[in-house]
């Protein structure tokens, strides 16, 4: 049987340890993600649902607690090691997008590939173009990420995050700055690939309209998975 | 993209572009330094030149002499006692012992230009009823003007010394009354007297020089002071002007003879040129200095401005060392595209002022000395500047914790 994409056992997260002000927001986490689920983390503001984005991306580190990815422990890797890691397994949508305004739309979307391989070439600009086309935006390619609407830069963000075909994308509020009808599309523009490419989707939301239409719910209360459903 | 370029040049020109305003201010920064440092130091270099040509064209920079004279008190018996104080006898004009053996061994030495024997002494330029105290000198033309360049200073004539001929100072001929052509009574004095014709007037920037130099071939010279096949210095060059006290020494150490260097001579303006080198130098380095807490200071805003970016970038899978070669790279580039400008600026800068500042016979100041090298010099040295200075922003940049650069 496949090891699932993403495994959680037992992770806790402090902050300040051995200070007074010693505090664990992350308490025990227990959670599976399967290749091509969808997953709608939901929960109050300050619950610890970002911290706990952060840690399975690899940007941060649980105190105690396994982390594996597609079956490998995490703990055990280097700087380096967790750094290729997350380049070739994770793609990552943020709230702001977060496009580099110093680069095209495009170049954007290049970017994770040409930071892999060092160098810009003729068939890293052809894939950047296919998945713009796949978002929808190859008109606007070469325009500048601040020359863009709110919907079509985030759309370029997940196009981004998809450009080294991982297998995980973790995407934090991805529809919370857009109006309804862009956070709709955003949101089904995600689920789209999830369906076609059978990438898994981890999706941080206060919007639980989006996350009922997501494979499964996972509720995060004071640091604690609360539900899944 | 150029495919050409690793992702760290274009991220760093891309960030460079993208803050325009930021980074003209400070290629403007750098190129004022860097031109300060250019003109300066072509300006200082063309002015040591112009001073080192004067003082070492018209001097050898090695004059060996015979050894001092000094008082041998003669010891009859064990119980004579000498004196506490032995008068220093006068010195007579002597001959260099065996001055053709050490003239040879002088030119056997790598590092000696030219070498030429020279009879000197003093005698007395007498024309109709003018008579001037002078310093003779016995040359051979072919070898001394290699050392002293006589031709460079003559105004009126030629330098030619055949054993008739003498050139004599401006000033020496303006006293006697004399020019080319015409003939002079030289008495030595032992009264030796010989009639010999001006050749050349020289003009050796130096009024009292001009007043008592002049030069003769070496037998008219050796007949005239009474040393016939003898020679009182033998003048010589070498290679490297700044180790003539060096070698001074070590001539001296292996030789029986007085070896005295342009450094020891010139003792003044050597400790003024080096003092002048000293200031230079501490100005440049303030100058870089300046230039490089510029760059320091704008990439560290330009790290603070961007640590989404480098966030964003971690999160892709970027490593540290390649933040750091990005922000390295563009103090680099900073630095380089600066020293690029500054040397335009410097030039421009030293042009205007050759041609601005003239001496007061209109001839120029000094010669523009304008050396390749002192512009790859710069550039390399400007481009290290800005690598260095950019190592703690970058530093700081690639040790950025991504979750908290992203949150910014």
């Amino acid at each position: 049987m496949a090891e699932p994409v993403l495994r959680l056992d037992k992770v806790c997260k402090a902050y300040n340890i051995g200070k007074t002000s010693e505090t664990e927001v992350l308490h025990d986490i227990d959670l599976k993600l399967e290749h091509g689920e969808f997953l709608a983390l939901i929960g109050p503001s300050g619950s610890g649902k970002s911290t706990l984005l952060n840690i399975i991306g690899l940007l941060d580190e649980p105190t105690s607690g396994r982390l594996s990815i597609n079956g490998r422990d995490t703990s055990t890797l280097g700087d380096a090691a967790l750094t290729h890691l997350r380049g070739h397994t994770i793609g990552f949508v943020f709230q702001d997008h977060h496009l580099i305004s110093a680069f095209t739309a495009l170049e954007n979307v290049m970017m994770p590939i040409l930071v892999d391989r060092g160098f810009p070439s003729p068939d890293i600009a052809s894939t950047a173009m296919d998945l713009m086309i796949r978002v929808g935006l190859e008109k606007v390619a070469g325009n500048l990420a601040t020359n863009m609407s709110g919907g079509q830069q985030q759309r370029v963000s997940v196009a981004r995050a998809l450009a080294m075909n991982p297998d995980l994308v973790l995407a934090d509020e991805p529809t919370g700055n857009l109006d309804t009808k862009s956070a709709d599309s955003v949101f089904e523009l995600m689920r789209q690939v999830n369906r076609e490419s059978g990438t898994s989707f981890l999706i941080v939301t206060h919007n639980l309209d989006l996350a009922k239409r997501c494979d499964r719910i996972v509720e995060v209360v004071d640091g604690r998975v609360v539900a899944q459903a | 993209m150029n495919r050409w370029l690793p992702f760290e040049w274009i991220a760093a020109v891309r960030f460079l572009r993208e803050g325009r305003m930021q980074t003209m201010f400070i290629i403007s920064g750098i190129a004022i330094g860097v031109g300060v440092i250019v003109f300066m130091s072509a300006l200082l270099t063309g002015l040591e030149a112009n001073f080192i040509k004067r003082i070492l064209t018209s001097q050898p920079q090695i004059q060996l002499l015979p050894p001092d004279q000094i008082a041998r008190p003669l010891r009859h018996g064990p119980d004579e006692v000498e004196d506490a104080v032995v008068q220093r006898p006068s010195q007579r004009v002597l001959s260099i012992d065996q001055w053709q053996k050490i003239r040879d061994r002088m030119l056997a030495i790598p590092e000696v230009k030219a070498v030429s024997p020279t009879m000197s002494g003093s005698a007395l330029a007498i024309r109709g009823d003018a008579s001037r105290a002078i310093s003779l000198s016995g040359v051979e033309p072919a070898t001394y003007f290699k050392i002293v360049r006589v031709p460079d200073y003559i105004v009126t004539g030629e330098a030619r010394l055949t054993s008739e001929d003498i050139v004599i100072g401006t000033e020496l001929a303006k006293d006697l009354g004399a020019s080319v052509g015409d003939k002079l009574n030289i008495q030595a004095a032992s009264g030796v007297t010989r009639v010999l014709t001006v050749a050349g007037l020289a003009d050796f920037g130096n009024k009292g020089v001009n007043q008592r130099n002049t030069y003769v071939a070496l037998r008219t010279a050796q007949s005239l002071l009474g040393m016939i096949g003898g020679v009182t210095t033998i003048d010589m060059t070498v290679r490297d002007i700044y180790a003539a006290e060096t070698m001074a020494e070590e001539i001296q150490a292996s030789n029986a003879v007085e070896a005295d260097s342009w450094i020891k001579t010139n003792a003044q303006f050597f400790t003024a040129l080096k003092a002048q080198e000293a200031s230079n130098t501490l100005i440049r380095l303030f100058v870089a200095l300046s230039v490089a807490f510029g760059i320091a200071a704008v990439l560290i805003v330009s790290v603070i401005q961007r640590s989404k970016d480098i966030g964003i970038l971690r999160a892709m899978g970027t490593s540290r060392g390649q933040i750091l070669r990005v922000f390295l790279l563009q103090g680099g580039v900073l630095g380089f595209v600066g020293s690029l400008f500054g040397s335009a600026m410097g030039t421009g800068a030293l042009l205007y002022w050759h041609s601005a500042v003239r001496q007061a016979d209109g001839s120029e100041l000094f010669p523009l000395i304008l050396e390749q090298r002192l512009f790859i010099v710069t550039a390399l040295l400007a481009t290290l500047t800005g690598l260095l200075a950019a190592m703690a922003p970058a530093l700081r940049a690639a040790k950025l914790d991504p979750v908290v650069a992203i949150r910014g």
